[in-house]
């Protein structure tokens, strides 16, 4: 794979590692390098995965049919990064994405049926069709909102954790962002801010190799963004982003030391974006085919169903049960987005103001 | 001046143009951005010129002038603009594109402390031949009323917020041929200019535009349809929306003058003032929000 060295193919337990306590006798007995999320999280995290897949592969059936569902930036490959991260953290954590950010959506818990009113433009939608898929939010699940300004999320997931500091809850906020968004200066900002804070964040750098058409290689001075770590005296670590388990894994780690006060970490996942930047862009003009094939051949969901039964982990009856549950999901779904109302002209005035007593407006 | 037959360019084409005409003639200028090319560092591999930017008006820029001269960025406004600003202290003449003007919030001191001011603070001891293009508005779907779904971050028209700062000249061209003469223009101005380029004409408007280089005057708003009745004013992609409501005027007896704003700073008020003399009506169309508007300021020009 050019210049990124072949690390996705590494085990990612060959990788550089946090310190972690936590073992689990399951994946001893069974013999793995690393150690493995309970059964029900498994079950959980395979859910995740497929139901990410599913939305991202409807709504490009959608966008190619002519659906008018506004600007979308698909997730497909990179569903391991997502569910690998949320399958740490507890309900009551925060995240916050980037303009790629369905899949951070469904791995944290917002109702695919609300996302997909949202990208509608229906006023059924997470965000009352004000955001489009570009910011979808629900921040009762934790998801403090997909944002397409490169960088901007990262210094939100840092406000987080320190509101959670401040007032002393054991909540912590992880930060999604692409290698592309390494480079914003807010983003070092925030991590210097986090690190002499100690604030609980996990900084996940999604590297899939490119921003748009610009590749890594190029736009970055260091061979790997978990370098970048030791600048802001924090343990940086660069995963297999293909393997959710993987991520799982690292995140673990992280988010054990974030909640035992010692600051952030830097997780950086080797991923890969399967289709375009946005919808209708051409990756031809700037990527081989033969890279592109090969992130394929070590597809996160394939894998993780060859892991988990080869290991006798979960069943294949379990998971096709999981699979035909979530395209049913999908396609209620869409139905619902279908049959929901638009806004009306004066919707478009509500809500620009933050109301100054409670109540004021609706 | 010769004048050769006008072809068909779209917008951004014309834009294209504009710049590689500059190019050509002045060694001193660069353009930077993010995928203003595409693909950087990958001409070994094959794989060159990937994107161009929004509008492609970068595109095959860098097949004539290489990779020296036509930088991809990274993703990191606040620096490469600045770099910009050091590089027009210094000797260069930049062409920084920020992909959209919704990010200018990601390097506004640039714009507003830096490039702006530098001129004045430093008691003209500096030139800034800095050009900023960005796109604006609404990518826009076939049906007009659908604004393509972008969102508050990625929709807006901003002009406002950079027309309020002194020292920064501010343009907004509506046709693929006055973009062309208004970049060249900016191109050639000492001081900081930002070209804000419609993301729906930059798409769809097509229009004559003449091989040849030229110029059309910054600071100046052109008549582009003579009336009696009423003034109406435009704005980039709403100049289009004020001649087609002249249009159906005309329909009903009613005799509309168009006035293409084209520089919103420093604004022309000598040619809006000579039209509303005339017409003793102004209708401003705006697709910016009203609060401190540009078209507050025509208003208050006009009235
Ligand atoms: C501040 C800012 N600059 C530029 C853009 C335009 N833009 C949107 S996504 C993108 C590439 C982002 O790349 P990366 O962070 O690696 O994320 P990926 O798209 O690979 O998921 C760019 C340049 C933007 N939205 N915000």
């Amino acid at each position: 794979m050019l210049s990124r060295g072949g690390c996705s193919q590494e085990k990612a337990g060959k990788l550089q590692r946090l310190t972690h306590t936590s073992s689990n006798s399951a994946s001893r007995a069974a013999g793995l390098a690393q150690n493995l999320p309970s059964r029900e999280k498994l079950l959980w995290m395979y859910e995740r995965l497929t139901l990410i897949r599913e939305f991202e592969e409807r709504l490009k059936w959608l966008v190619e049919t002519g659906v008018p569902v506004g600007a979308v930036h698909y997730y497909t490959g990179q569903e391991a990064c997502a569910v690998g991260v949320c399958a740490a953290l507890e309900p009551g954590d925060w995240i916050a994405s980037t303009h790629r950010g369905h899949g951070h959506c469904i791995a944290k818990g917002v109702e695919v049926h609300r996302m997909m009113a949202e990208l509608y433009g229906k006023t059924t939608g997470s965000n009352r069709a004000k955001g489009g898929s570009m910011h979808i939010t629900d921040v009762r699940v934790g998801m403090l909102g997909v944002n397409p300004i490169v960088g901007m999320g990262v210094t939100h997931a840092v406000g987080a954790a320190l509101s959670a500091k401040v007032r002393k809850t054991s909540q912590v906020a992880a930060a999604f962002f692409g290698e592309g968004g390494a480079s914003i200066g807010a983003v070092h900002e925030a991590m210097n801010l986090a690190a002499i804070w100690k604030l609980p964040v996990l900084f996940v750098c999604e590297n899939n190799g490119y921003a748009q058409a610009t590749p890594v290689e190029y736009a970055v001075s260091v061979r790997r963004i978990a370098d970048r770590a030791a600048a802001y005296s924090m343990p940086g670590v660069t995963v297999d982003g293909q393997d959710a388990i993987a991520v799982w894994e690292a995140s673990a780690a992280a988010v054990e030391r974030a909640r035992r006060g010692q600051g952030p970490s830097l997780i950086e996942c080797m991923t890969y974006r399967y289709y375009g930047h946005h919808q209708g862009d051409d990756t031809g003009r700037y990527r081989p085919r033969e890279e592109e094939q090969s992130a394929r051949d070590r597809d996160c969901i394939r894998r993780f169903r060859e892991q988990t039964l080869d290991q006798h982990l979960l069943t294949a009856t379990e998971l096709d049960a999981i699979e035909a549950a979530n395209r049913k999901k999908i396609d209620e779904a869409v139905a619902f987005a279908e049959s929901s109302p638009l806004p009306q002209p004066a919707d478009l005035f509500t809500h620009v103001y933050v109301p100054a007593r409670d109540g004021e407006q609706k | 001046m010769t004048t050769t037959a006008a072809r068909e360019l779209s917008f951004g084409q014309a834009i294209n143009e504009a710049i590689r005409q500059e190019m050509r003639r002045d060694p001193k200028i660069i353009v930077m951005g993010e995928d203003v090319a595409g693909a950087a560092g990958r001409a070994h591999l094959g794989f060159v010129d990937a994107w161009g930017g929004p509008l492609r008006a970068t595109r095959g820029l860098i097949t004539e002038f290489g990779p020296e001269r036509i930088l991809d960025t990274p993703i990191a406004e606040m620096g490469f603009l600045g770099a910009g600003v050091g590089a027009a202290m210094s000797g260069l003449r930049p062409i920084v594109e920020i992909m959209f003007v919704d990010l200018i919030g990601c390097c506004y001191d640039q714009i507003m402390n830096q490039a702006a001011k530098m001129h004045y603070m430093m008691g003209g001891q500096v030139e800034l031949p800095l050009v900023i293009r960005t796109a604006y508005g609404t990518r826009g779907g076939d049906n007009r009323t659908y604004g393509g779904g972008a969102g508050a971050q990625h929709s807006q028209t901003l002009y406002a917020v950079l027309a309020h700062i002194p020292g920064l000249k501010v343009v907004v061209p509506s046709t693929a041929y006055n973009a062309k003469g208004l970049t060249i223009s900016a191109i050639r101005d000492n001081g900081p200019v930002i070209i804000l380029e419609h993301k729906f004409l930059g798409l769809r408007a097509k229009g004559p535009v003449p091989e040849e280089s030229y110029t059309l005057p910054i600071g100046s708003a052109q008549i582009v349809r003579r009336g009696r009745d009423v003034t109406l004013c435009g704005i980039g992609r709403m100049t289009h929306i004020c001649s087609e409501a002249a249009d159906s005027l005309s329909a009903e007896g009613i005799d509309a003058e168009v006035v293409d704003v084209l520089t919103l700073s420093p604004l022309d008020e000598g040619t809006i003032l000579e039209s509303v003399s005339r017409t003793r009506r102004l209708v401003v169309v705006d697709e910016d929000t009203p609060v401190c508007s540009v078209a507050r300021e025509l208003f208050g020009t006009g009235a």
